[in-house]
């Protein structure tokens, strides 16, 4: 059976500077997959690569077999691949309601997901839902972004640190929804800095450092150790 | 009483500056490009019409029916084809090709119709009034003030309440997160300078019909758009509506005091709203 996303030898460059060197990466139907890293090691470059918003130098991103890495950025979530970007990217321009329509504007497919059961999962954002997105707490407008990816029902959810810069119990709240959006089916790949968050959620781990893949294992066999050593090099 | 006139005519002239700007400010808002060809662009319209009504006989309000899909068309390829290729951080490349584009549609349109001057014939229409207490209100004045109103409402509706809004709104945000959404940002251009294009279309035709054009005329009429554009607020429709009508009571006033004053007052009117409000009158909160 050919895993839902597949990723073998994908480099990617910024200008003159190599982002990512050779990274290898299965997603199985139905998986959540952590990846964990320092900062610069490389995980928003790799989310980028596979949503195409970055080209791939080299390598293969295949979804269900079928390439995707050369397409177009528009194309890729198209074919089933949507992000919650670094940083939320809400649009200030669009109230929260348009900000989570917007999700489905181009990938209109019928799924678990729409309007209603995004603020069943999120009750807070239809209170809100008349306010522009940006004027949301930056817990909200984490669930906003969410909510958006979501819209399109992707294939693939890549969710790129969206614990960051928020308060504990908020984290709490948001890490709260993972559960149910991995109970519509949905497959996802998290990046987190939250090494504790990361291995509580996954079913797999991977560990990233200057832009490789230097650990996977499942949460069960990976111990403090080798974590540590793939996630800040190896202490001689 | 006189004032009461050369105000009423300075609004009704205020609506044909705001159908000038209202396709600038429409592009402006989206994608931060000023087309320095839109007054050509607009007279390249104007004799789009008027080829339309020779050809098949019609009258100028039908002709413009024709008229319209043909420039949307023209706005959506030169958007495809020439825009989006150089648009990008750097303002200048855009600058320079919509200023050549100008320079072309001006030579083209004057190697092909000469430089005589043209009008388009609305018939008895032109010569008919409405006369509310002592004051006559022209009906093709009228009616342009009403299409600039219901073009401005329409535009607005367009922006606030569809879907193609929407994508209109979240790629002048974030041209980059907008593809996250399946939507490239060329196209949503290509729609919104077609869009302007149709406009233009509608300004042309009351150009057309109000007085003589020829091929020199666009960059005036931009000219007059961009200080009605900016009087009102860089992306605020409304904004460009009321600028218009600012330069156009402007313009009025300084004819009513010397004929000869006539333009320069809209452009003085510019240069003092800009100094008291650097950011025109209705700034948009997010710019
Ligand atoms: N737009 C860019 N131009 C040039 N270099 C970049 C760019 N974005 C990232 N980099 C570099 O690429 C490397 C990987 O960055 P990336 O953002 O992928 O890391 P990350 O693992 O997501 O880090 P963080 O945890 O801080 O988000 C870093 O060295 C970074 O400086
Ligand atoms: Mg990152």
């Amino acid at each position: 059976m050919t895993a839902l996303l597949n990723i073998a030898g994908l480099t990617a460059n910024y200008g003159d500077f190599q982002a990512l060197f050779g990274v290898d990466l299965t997603l199985n139907a139905g998986e959540t997959v952590a990846i964990i890293g320092a900062n610069g090691a490389g995980k928003t470059t790799l989310m980028r690569a596979i949503t195409g918003i970055v080209r791939a130098a080299s390598g293969v991103i295949a979804l269900e077999g079928a390439p995707i890495s050369k397409l177009a950025a528009p194309d890729v979530l198209m074919a089933g691949v949507a992000m919650v970007p670094e940083g939320r990217k809400l649009f200030p321009s669009l109230t929260v309601e348009e900000n989570l329509l917007i999700g489905a504007h181009a990938r209109k497919v019928a799924g678990p997901w729409n309007l209603e059961a995004i603020y069943d999962l999120f009750p807070i954002l239809k209170e809100r839902r008349l306010s522009p997105g940006t004027a949301l707490s930056g817990g909200q407008q984490q669930m906003v972004a969410i909510g958006r990816a979501l819209m399109s029902n992707p294939r693939v959810l890549l969710c790129d640190e969206i614990s960051l810069g928020l308060a504990p119990v908020i984290i709490r709240d948001i890490y709260a929804a993972v559960p149910k959006i991995k109970a519509s089916g949905a497959s996802m790949i998290v990046v987190e800095q939250d090494i504790g968050q990361a291995l509580k959620i996954a079913d797999r781990v991977y560990c990233m450092m200057e832009g490789r893949v230097t650990l996977t294992g499942t949460p069960a066999t990976l111990s403090r150790e080798a974590i540590h050593d793939a996630y800040f090099g190896v202490s001689a | 009483m006189i004032w009461m006139d050369t105000l009423v005519q300075g609004i009704l002239l205020g609506g044909l500056y705001a159908l000038f700007a209202a396709g600038l400010s429409l592009v402006f808002g989206i994608m931060r490009l000023v087309n320095l060809a839109h007054g050509d662009l607009i007279v390249l319209a104007a004799y789009l019409i008027l080829g339309v009504m020779g050809a098949l006989g019609l009258h100028p309000f039908v002709a413009v029916l024709i008229a319209a899909p043909v420039m949307f068309c023209v706005g959506w390829l030169l958007q495809t084809y020439v825009l989006n290729r150089v648009l990008g951080e750097d303002i200048l490349p855009p600058l320079l090709v919509t200023f050549g584009l100008s320079v072309v549609i001006q030579n083209g349109l004057l190697e092909t119709y000469s430089a005589n001057s043209q009008k388009l014939t609305a018939g008895p229409i032109e010569a008919q009034s409405l006369q509310f207490g002592p004051i006559a209100v022209g009906v093709m004045p009228l009616l342009t003030l009403a299409s600039a109103v219901a073009v401005i409402f329409a535009l607005n509706q367009l922006f606030y309440r569809t879907a193609l809004g929407r994508a209109f709104r979240a790629t002048s945000d974030d041209a980059t997160t907008v593809q996250l959404m399946g939507i490239r940002p060329s196209n949503v251009f290509a729609m919104a300078t077609g869009i302007a294009m149709v406009v233009a279309t509608i300004a042309a035709m009351y150009l057309g019909t109000r007085a003589n054009f020829d091929p020199s005329i666009g960059p005036a009429r931009l000219l007059y758009a961009f200080e009605a554009v900016i009087i009102g607020g860089l992306g605020s429709l409304w904004g460009t509506l009321a600028g218009g009508i600012v330069i156009g009571v402007a313009q009025a006033f300084g004819a009513a005091i010397n004929p000869e004053w006539q333009i320069l007052s809209g452009h003085i009117a510019f240069v003092l709203v800009l100094l008291l409000r650097p950011r025109g009158l209705f700034p948009r909160a997010n710019d």
